[in-house]
């Protein structure tokens, strides 16, 4: 019998990933060769000048991309362990148990831009309230934004505030699914609330830990809208993370085709980076 | 007695019917927005303007995010619309997007909007996709009223691209009841055996600006501070910085160029007359308000417009603002030239020239334009025409937070701004120094070259680095430098010294 008028069947489905996913990615590769500009505003082909430019005269690119590891990192660790203990407190039987749990998922459902200008003007050095309230307090005012340190902590205080309750509602749901015999087991034994943790809850919960941890670092490495409305990636450079560059080089200085060469770059360094990430991961937190 | 009576009772009736301010009344009382003038007759006022139809016809502009230039567009799109029968859609974008939002369709040969509003920096790389002002407006008496300088900010090659709406400075606004205070006179000299007054160079502001850091010197309870600047990057910092290097490096001397030497194209940024400009401008972090290094033009008005700081240099909002009845400081404040300096970089010479020197910076405006592949072309300079005619242009002036500033003669008159309550000493340090720019004859304007937003972008990265202290002034500026030459490479020098040499002429006086 002859099958192949299945395929048929298929080419929906094909066309819908080429048009969404195959053609953005080949399109973002010819660009890249291109030289597109304000004043040379076409597809022409410049061959690998952009990538040259990338990899021996763009220092500024390579440092927003350490900055930004910095951030993603630090932000979805502190993510995580805040989520985790949240996730944990919900999932005992506590009073105004589902309450708390809404609570914890406010932030998440604000709209971020909205949410950063709140932030900026709470951090605001001379008119914001924390300043206000550290200075009734006898603290000398904070350079929240203006330092070039403290800007990085402002960026992950707000990235953390904001994305704690997802990291909270994938552990928490993980924490539901587990299976109960493991716990009794280790209640029978005798174990204490920490070593319950230690060896049944945590060991338990790392899939879902590894699986929550790539898809936060996926997100948190496309940092943006924070970056740009509480620092604008200042002060200096000091807080520009590389998709706020990106967005620079494409939107702002309406380089195309370099800015489809930074885009590219940092697609294959991320696909790279996240694959050893999550190999990693998996070695150290789940025992065969 | 009864003739006599007859006569006036004529006279009167005569005045009422043909006088502009009773012909005036009849649009005032629908659109209040010029109640203190009426309309004014024009080619373009609210009469003239009622006869035209355009109903069943739409136009699409995109301009800035409300209330800078927003504001004052979405206000005359529906005073346009009442009067036209057209509809008008107004799309507010914020100021660092404006030019993608209408480059991206621009080069797809699309036109999304009839009327695009932007910087008049934007004009060489707009120009080619922007329909050229038809001579009609061109010679309209509304535009023959503005000034030689804004004509030449709104043209390319003696082509108008740009259809004048605004006029566009910077200058220095200083908190005159301090300035003039004997007390602080006194206070001043004691303290550092100089002379309190308004300061001629960047070395007395910052001298100033310091002594009056961190104390409450007007007695509100809260603390006030030197100077409030645009020190945010990518917000305009650029223009803040030109403003500080134009007395250091305009040199009368050597004209051929402030930012490029003209024959050779060597990028002039990291000269020491820009190195002592950034300098300066690094100590000035210190008398800032705290988070000044972050404040963007909108913190900037806000911070001088609402009392906090003795200084401030930018665009007119701030004064503007500062003297509109609801402000704390509301005729409290004087304007002046942009200091200078007690020396000028001789690029010649290779050495300072002593003695002052002053250069205002025009920086440049908000300037709008019709695009090419507009299907709507009339209409939208109609709009355009409707929205610079006198009336409009008179009541928008005085509104601070509209961001519209004085680009025509008659502006310069004392009368327009005592008549919306400035005490007639401010309104007459304010025109003077804006007539003094006009007549400068070492005027800096904007960059307008192809790829002018990579070399200010170039610059304001590594000033910020600077004012950061990532970087020092003089390696910060020799970054800037080297990308210059980089960007000069990409485009090409040719292309550059081509454009470039469109601003020469302007600022050596040539045309």
């Amino acid at each position: 019998m002859n099958f192949k008028h299945k395929f048929v069947f298929l080419f929906p489905g094909l066309f819908v990933l080429i048009g969404i996913l195959i053609f953005p990615i080949i399109f973002t590769i010819r660009l890249s060769l291109s030289g597109w500009n304000s004043y040379t505003p076409e597809m022409n082909f410049i061959g690998i000048t952009n990538y040259i430019r990338l990899f021996t005269d763009d220092p500024r690119f390579w440092e927003s991309f350490f900055r930004l590891s910095f951030l993603s990192v630090t932000t979805v660790i502190l993510q995580y362990v805040i989520g985790f203990a949240l996730a944990m407190m919900v999932w005992r039987e506590i009073k105004f148990k589902r309450f708390f749990r809404v609570i914890f998922l406010v932030p998440m459902m604000t709209t971020p831009v909205i949410m950063t200008v709140i932030w900026r003007t709470f951090f605001h050095e001379s008119l914001g309230p924390v300043n206000d309230l550290l200075g009734g307090l006898g603290v000398k005012p904070i350079l929240w934004l203006s330092d070039p340190v403290i800007a990085k902590f402002t960026v992950i205080i707000v990235e953390v505030w904001q994305w704690t309750p997802f990291m909270f509602l994938l552990l928490l749901a993980g924490l539901l699914s587990l299976p109960k015999e493991p716990f009794l087991a280790a209640a029978i034994d005798g174990a204490s609330p920490f070593r319950k943790f230690v060896y049944v809850t945590f060991p338990l919960m790392a899939p879902i830990s590894i699986g929550a941890i790539i898809i936060r670092l996926i997100e948190a490495s496309k940092i943006m809208d924070t970056v740009f409305v509480l620092t604008s990636g200042g002060p200096g450079t000091a807080t520009e993370t590389s998709s706020f560059y990106i967005y620079i080089k494409g939107l702002r200085e309406f380089q195309m085709g370099y800015a489809a060469t930074l885009s590219f770059t940092y697609l294959v360094i991320m696909i790279i980076s996240l694959t050893i990430i999550a190999k990693v991961l998996t070695k150290l937190m789940i025992k065969e | 007695m009864k003739t006599i009576k007859t006569c006036v009772t004529a006279l009167i009736s005569a005045l009422l019917v043909f006088s502009p301010v009773a012909y005036a009344d009849k649009w005032s009382d629908q659109f209040p927005h010029i109640k203190a003038t009426g309309d004014i007759p024009g080619d373009c006022s609210y009469e003239s303007m009622s006869k035209k139809n355009y109903k069943g016809k739409t136009l699409k502009i995109n301009t800035h995010a409300v209330p800078v230039m927003g504001e004052p567009t979405a206000l005359h799109a529906e005073q346009f619309a009442k009067l036209t029968g057209a509809k008008v859609d107004v799309t507010h974008t914020p100021a660092g997007d404006l030019y993608a939002k209408a480059m991206v369709p621009f080069q797809a040969g699309q036109a999304p909007y009839d009327i695009v509003f932007g910087f008049s920096n934007f004009i060489n790389d707009w120009r080619r996709y922007l329909e050229p002002v038809p001579k009609k407006y061109v010679e309209m008496k509304q535009m023959k009223d503005v000034t030689p300088s804004h004509i030449g900010v709104a043209s390319w090659d003696g082509v108008m691209y740009q259809f004048p709406v605004d006029g566009d400075r910077h200058y220095l606004k200083y908190r005159k009841d301090v300035i003039d205070n004997p007390e602080y006179q006194k206070q001043y000299k004691e303290a550092t055996g100089k002379e309190l007054k308004v300061p001629t160079t960047w070395k007395e502001y910052g001298e100033m600006a310091a002594y009056f850091n961190g104390w409450d010197w007007d007695g509100d309870g809260e603390k006030e501070y030197g100077s409030a600047e645009v020190m945010k990057k990518d917000d305009l910092m650029y223009a803040a910085f030109y403003s500080r290097s134009a007395a250091y490096s305009k040199n009368p001397k050597t004209p051929g160029g402030f930012f490029f030497d003209l024959e050779t194209m060597k990028p002039l940024i990291n000269n020491p007359g820009f190195v002592e400009a950034l300098t300066d401008w690094v100590a000035a972090t210190k008398y800032v308000p705290p988070g000044g290094i972050n404040f963007g033009l909108g913190d900037e008005i806000g911070s001088f417009g609402g009392g906090q700081t003795l200084f401030s240099f930018s665009w007119d909002d701030a004064f503007v603002a500062a003297m509109q009845p609801d402000s704390p400081i509301n005729n409290k404040v004087g304007a002046a030239q942009l200091p200078g300096a007690t020396k000028v970089w001789n690029r010649k010479t290779n050495s300072w020239d002593e003695g002052f020197n002053q250069a205002p910076f025009f920086v440049w405006g908000w300037a709008v334009g019709v695009a090419k592949k507009s299907k709507e072309k009339e209409m939208a300079f109609d709009y355009l025409c409707f929205f610079a005619n006198e009336a409009n242009h008179q009541a928008d002036i005085g509104i601070g937070r509209f961001g519209v500033n004085p680009f025509r003669n008659d502006d310069f008159k004392v009368d327009v701004w005592t008549q919306i309550g400035w005490d007639k000493d401010i309104a007459q340090s304010y025109v003077d120094t804006l007539a003094q720019m006009e007549q400068s004859k070492n005027r800096v304007f904007p960059l307008r070259v192809p790829g002018t937003f990579e070399f200010n972008a170039a610059l304001a990265t590594a000033a910020a680095k600077a004012l950061a202290g990532q970087l020092s002034p003089q390696a910060a500026l020799d970054e800037a430098a080297k990308q210059w030459e980089d960007i000069l490479n990409r485009v090409g020098k040719d292309n550059v010294r081509k454009a470039y040499a469109v601003g020469v002429a302007m600022e050596d006086n040539k045309q």
